[in-house]
């Protein structure tokens, strides 16, 4: 198999296995039993990786919050600024491709009674930060825009746009589940108020995130109960998984810049690859200022599920943002959102590496993506008659 | 998740093609929903005695439209009329719930392609359809 669907989840690397194993038999107690040497053993861990995973963004440990993920951060940032802060304002900014972590929980509070405006993005699916200035008025609270977009790698200008909600007095919130551990996140340069990240995006562990939450962001809780997570968060902390997360996280930012070189030269090579030897096929997406390992492109006359399907019984594994696979008759509102026709819009894909991917694993993906939709072509009532 | 006939019937589907003196064509859905069907057909002697299909769409819109086309190869006219997206969805055993429409697609490119036969034919003869428009989208009155 060759897996090119890093951005759905990651392979989990055996040294952050290994970093988690103690966790389960042997160092099991309760981070919350204070006062038993059982207690204080996992509670250290849990200490030493709130530190890990702060220094890795630059913010400091009080401010990182663990959770079950991304979507519960995303949805805690989202709910806990809207109602700690409602006596201020009702407004919300966020984009049109956001996350559904994102866009449903904006829809719920919407139902609630505030008001969400929803900022186009340009053909790349940039935001322009004067389109977020523009939204923002007396009863704006909060800001979310996403560091970097699941399906078309997309980076936005996230520093511009924490400098114009600071300054504005609005938090800003960044959902950065897939820009964390690929590329470098300065929380106090970037003027970021609050940050959701999840760990198996980064070769971490599935059911555990965290919250970035700055000093003095009025915030509300969401899951209540003990008074875990400095009383922001109950729930018995999940310590094996946070310590997987730790130890990811600072090993995604050892040597990031080499480790990007080598990951951006394989993207490349199948961004150049599949546009030069199939055509009527397009790159969704920045050219440049894109996730180190994402591609995502649309094969015209085809449909999404169907190339897919066909690759996976090759032995590729990759996604599509086609409708086929979302259950709905529309496809992706990403690729909706960038401005894409429905009928090129269904015949999407994304590969995204890893640094595990080979430059042979790159090389064979190439190889046999031109001839499977051409297949497919073939089929299509809708490439009669193209010239080939 | 489809089931290992769906799959069979995706990766090798049977009568992919066109069928150059066909005297019965119909296309249903459209690219904006990510579904097209097109059927042909050869009718000699009421008898569908040549069919062939291409399709635009997902695993089991091309999973259908092959099995669609041999339940009704060799088939009457009036037989092939019979023909409904239950028996496709039966022969296929089974297809996921968000994906039974394309079995309505494959029911409707039959019909489609039969109305035409009969128009070309000079037949007077108008057939229901299932009244599913969302998703066939063929052009009639």
């Amino acid at each position: 198999m060759i897996y090119l669907d890093n951005a759905a989840t990651t392979k989990m690397k055996d040294s952050v296995v290994s970093a988690m194993m103690p966790y389960f038999t042997e160092t099991f107690g309760n981070a919350s039993s204070t006062y038993t040497s059982a207690g204080q053993a996992a509670r250290k861990a849990l200490s030493e990786a709130r530190e890990k995973v702060a220094n890795a963004i630059s913010a400091d440990s009080k401010e990182i919050f663990f959770t079950s993920g991304g979507s519960e951060a995303d949805n805690w940032a989202i709910k806990g600024v809207a109602l700690k802060n409602k006596d201020k304002g009702n407004h919300i900014i966020t984009t049109t491709i956001e996350h559904h972590a994102v866009l449903h929980t904006c829809e719920f509070l919407e139902k609630q009674g505030f008001k969400v405006t929803y900022v186009p993005v340009d053909e790349f699916g940039m935001v322009n930060p004067d389109d977020i200035e523009k939204a923002i008025t007396d009863e704006t609270i909060l800001v979310s825009v996403m560091f970097a977009n699941n399906e078309i790698g997309t980076i936005n200008p996230i520093a511009k746009i924490g400098k114009i909600c600071r300054e504005k007095g609005v938090y800003f919130h960044t959902d950065a589940v897939q820009a964390t551990g690929a590329v470098p996140i300065d929380v106090k340069e970037m003027n970021i108020d609050l940050l959701s990240m999840s760990a198996h995006k980064f070769h971490g562990p599935k059911g555990v995130g965290a919250l970035y939450i700055r000093k003095g962001v009025k915030i509300e809780n969401l899951i209540h109960g003990g008074a875990q997570e400095f009383g922001r968060r109950a729930t018995t902390e999940n310590v094996a998984g946070i310590v997987g997360m730790a130890q990811a996280l600072t090993e995604a930012i050892e040597n990031m810049e080499e480790k990007t070189a080598k990951i951006v030269k394989l993207r490349d090579k199948i961004i150049d690859g599949i546009l030069e030897t199939v055509p009527y096929t397009r790159l969704n997406g920045h050219r440049t200022e894109r996730l180190p390992n994402n591609t995502s492109f649309c094969f015209r006359y085809i449909e999404g599920e169907s190339l897919l399907l066909s690759l996976d019984m090759m032995g590729y594994v990759t996604s599509s943002g086609s409708a086929c696979t979302s259950g709905s008759l529309d496809p992706s509102h990403v690729l909706l959102g960038i401005g894409l026709p429905h009928e090129i819009a269904h015949g999407s894909m994304r590969a995204s590496l890893s640094e595990f991917t080979t430059e042979e694993e790159v090389d064979s993906f190439i190889k046999a993506v031109g001839p499977i939709v051409q297949r497919l072509r073939d089929m299509s009532p809708l490439y009669e008659g193209v010239e080939r | 998740m489809y089931s290992e006939k769906v799959m069979d019937h995706f990766s090798n589907p049977r009568n992919v093609g066109e069928i150059a003196d066909a005297n019965a064509v119909g296309t249903v859905g459209n690219a904006k929903c990510g579904d097209i069907m097109k059927i042909y057909m050869k009718i000699e002697n009421d008898i569908i005695v040549d069919v062939k299909f291409k399709t635009f769409g997902c695993g089991a819109a091309v999973a259908t439209s092959s099995m669609a086309t041999e339940l009704v190869k060799g088939k009457t006219v009036d037989e092939a009329l019979q023909l409904t997206n239950k028996a496709v969805v039966e022969a296929l055993e089974g297809l996921p719930p968000a994906k039974l429409h394309c079995s309505v697609l494959a029911e409707e490119a039959i019909k489609a392609a039969i109305q035409d036969y009969y128009e070309k034919s000079g037949i007077e003869k108008k057939i229901e359809c299932s009244g599913d428009c969302a998703h066939c989208h063929a052009h009639h009155e």
